[in-house]
């Protein structure tokens, strides 16, 4: 018994490891923000220091801020990936519920079919899809995002919620079903919420890609008024002169929106981690 | 009028047969218990009847209409679960009132029979709770209430009471046996465990590999068990087969002998040494090892001193003991 307690040393060694990964995880964030706060020249001269009364100034969020564009992109960014995530947990869930609950000829393979797409990247087909946006006219849409960003979530959110749905006790559906509950009804308000911690890992996997994305937007939706941030901060990216006050206040201010969905998730994301193993 | 009645149901999951042409009819106010080991298909019998499972063929009739295409809402049936599969997000009261809401019943008549059923349950100080803070048993109470509520024609039971501890399910057993009384109500219990059989039925039917292999009554069924299974399925400890250290058995049969038809005698027919002991206070197990190497309890009425390793004379009366024949069909003693 004493052996399998923690003593002071081992506690003292597994906290030293977690805190350097934390640091080194954190560096580049760290970096990056202290950095938007300085001058340029004092981002070169000594990128690690902090901004000091000499080196302080908010250049670079002027400048992003005088780019009236700014709070459209990150209007559309937040569009984009909210409609996303909104459409992947929706048709994912419901597929994932279908897969795991109905009996019907083909169901293994239907399953293999929906998660085949983990395994080759979207990215492949991009000018089959830009070709399709083009003759559809959803070309600089944020609709031609939303969808694409759909297409790519949904393999990995149907593999990992129809394992979490075959879970959910049958008895509460059948007695859903005795009650007199619609399939629907039964989804929704039934299974739904106790797949909760599942639908925020989907979510946590899926949205960070989705906001960081530069290449769909670049080809579908370059258009002024539907730039992403991840898009509209590559005007301060110069072929030869680089903003890089700019640059970085816009990297800094961009990761803001995310630590918000992150923070609303990561309650359900640790209990989804932890579900197996506490009861 | 007849609760219930099955004509030829079969049920197969794509090549593997489950249910095997099962007739069965169960009369009003009657309670049947389902029993038989894991895997036997009487829990997808139970479920073929409540229309979670649609029969692959023959016709399953409900208070006499023929039900095989209404949904399980529609079947005038309640059903309670193994695992009590209450809505967590509701409380108790919402628990037991939403299948009347859906059936579109007026409010006063859902609280009215809510009430009704809690009172009935003493479930009254509970019912604003969510199922999670209730305990197991009150979880329980909860379930038969929500099919209570709904006043049907037949309430179907799957295995109420394995996940509750020894002594709540005494008494849970000794409510649901109370419950039939006052509502004089159809019910299908279905159980693993035959003493709930024994205990709460009025009629049981023994299943084995989707076949009903017996129907009768719990003391029908123990006394003249129609083949070796429900024989040896019904009664604890089981009933002993001896095939060779009884004289005078044609090969190939098998005698079997309940543990408490045996007895210590000084020259009897069966000799062997005791390999266990149980001493249970109120009876004493002996675990016996023929001389001939087959195994066989006996049981005591009463506290035994006999020890681990003594030699012992068993006997029997002859008319307690049953005759099976090579297909494990029940013989009678004179063609024994």
């Amino acid at each position: 018994m004493q052996a399998a307690r923690q003593t002071l040393s081992t506690r003292i060694g597994s906290h030293g490891v977690l805190i350097l990964y934390t640091l080194i995880a954190l560096f580049p964030v760290f970096v990056i923000v202290t950095n938007s706060f300085k001058t340029r020249r004092a981002i070169f001269r000594d990128p690690l220091a902090l901004p000091d009364e000499e080196s302080f100034s908010l250049i670079g969020y002027e400048t992003v801020m005088k780019q009236g564009d700014f709070f459209l992109y990150f209007q559309n960014s937040m569009i984009v990936t909210v409609a996303s995530l909104f459409f992947i947990l929706l048709f994912g869930a419901m597929a994932a519920f279908a897969l795991a609950e109905y009996r019907f000829k083909g169901n293994t393979l239907m399953g293999l079919y929906l998660a085949l797409g983990i395994m080759i990247p979207i990215r492949i087909g991009t000018v089959a899809i830009l070709e399709m946006m083009v003759s559809t006219g959803l070309v600089n849409t944020l609709w031609a995002l939303i969808l694409v960003y759909t297409a790519q979530g949904l393999p990995l959110a149907v593999f990992i919620l129809s394992e979490f749905m075959r879970g959910v006790s049958d008895d509460l559906k059948n007695a859903g079903r005795i009650d007199g509950l619609s399939e629907y009804k039964i989804f929704f308000r039934l299974v739904l919420p106790l797949v909760r911690p599942a639908m925020a890992t989907v979510a946590v996997f899926n949205m960070i890609p989705i906001w960081n994305d530069l290449w769909f937007p670049l080809i579908l939706a370059p258009a002024e008024e539907t730039k992403t941030l991840t898009l509209g901060s590559q005007v301060f990216i110069g072929q030869f002169v680089t903003d890089w006050n700019a640059v970085l206040s816009a990297l800094s201010l961009a990761i803001l929106p995310v630590m918000v969905l992150y923070v609303i998730f990561s309650r359900q994301l640790i209990r989804g981690i932890t579900s197996g193993a506490v009861k | 009028m007849t609760a219930l009645k099955l004509e030829n149901v079969n049920k197969s999951f794509g090549s593997v047969h489950v249910l095997k042409d099962i007739n069965l009819t169960v009369e009003d106010g009657e309670f049947v218990v389902f029993v038989g080991p894991s895997g036997c298909g009487k829990s997808t019998l139970l479920r073929v009847i409540a229309g979670l499972e649609d029969a692959s063929s023959g016709t399953v009739a409900i208070g006499g209409d023929v039900v095989n295409t209404v949904p399980p809402a529609k079947r005038g049936i309640a059903m309670v679960f193994q695992s009590y599969a209450l809505y967590p997000h509701l409380n108790v009261k919402d628990n037991m009132g939403l299948g009347l809401k859906q059936e579109g019943q007026a409010k006063p008549v859902v609280e009215e029979r809510v009430t009704k059923a809690s009172k009935m349950l003493d479930l009254d100080k509970y019912l604003t709770r969510r199922p999670a803070e209730l305990s197991g048993g009150q979880r329980q109470r909860v379930a038969i209430g929500r099919a209570i509520v709904r006043e049907p024609k037949l309430f179907l039971f799957d295995e109420p009471l394995s996940n509750l501890d020894a002594a709540l399910r005494m008494n849970t057993r000794v409510e649901i046996a109370a419950l039939h009384r006052t509502l004089s109500a159809s019910m299908i219990y279905v159980t693993h465990d035959q003493i709930e059989a024994m205990t709460l039925a009025d009629k049981i039917v023994v299943l084995r590999d989707g076949r009903i292999e017996q129907v009768g009554s719990p003391l029908e069924l123990y006394n003249n068990p129609g083949n070796r299974f429900v024989a040896g399925f019904l009664g604890s400890p089981s009933m002993n087969f001896l095939e060779r250290s009884v004289p005078g058995l044609r090969p190939g049969h098998t005698l079997g002998i309940r543990p408490e038809h045996l007895r210590v005698v000084d020259h009897g027919r069966i000799n062997g040494e005791v390999t266990y002991v149980e001493r249970l206070g109120g009876d004493t197990n002996l675990l016996v090892k023929t001389d001939e190497g087959e195994r066989l309890t006996l049981r005591l009425f009463g506290q035994d001193l006999t020890p681990v390793g003594a030699h012992v004379s068993l006997d029997f009366d002859d008319a307690r003991a049953f005759h099976f024949d090579e297909r494990d069909s029940r013989v009678a003693l004179e063609a024994a």
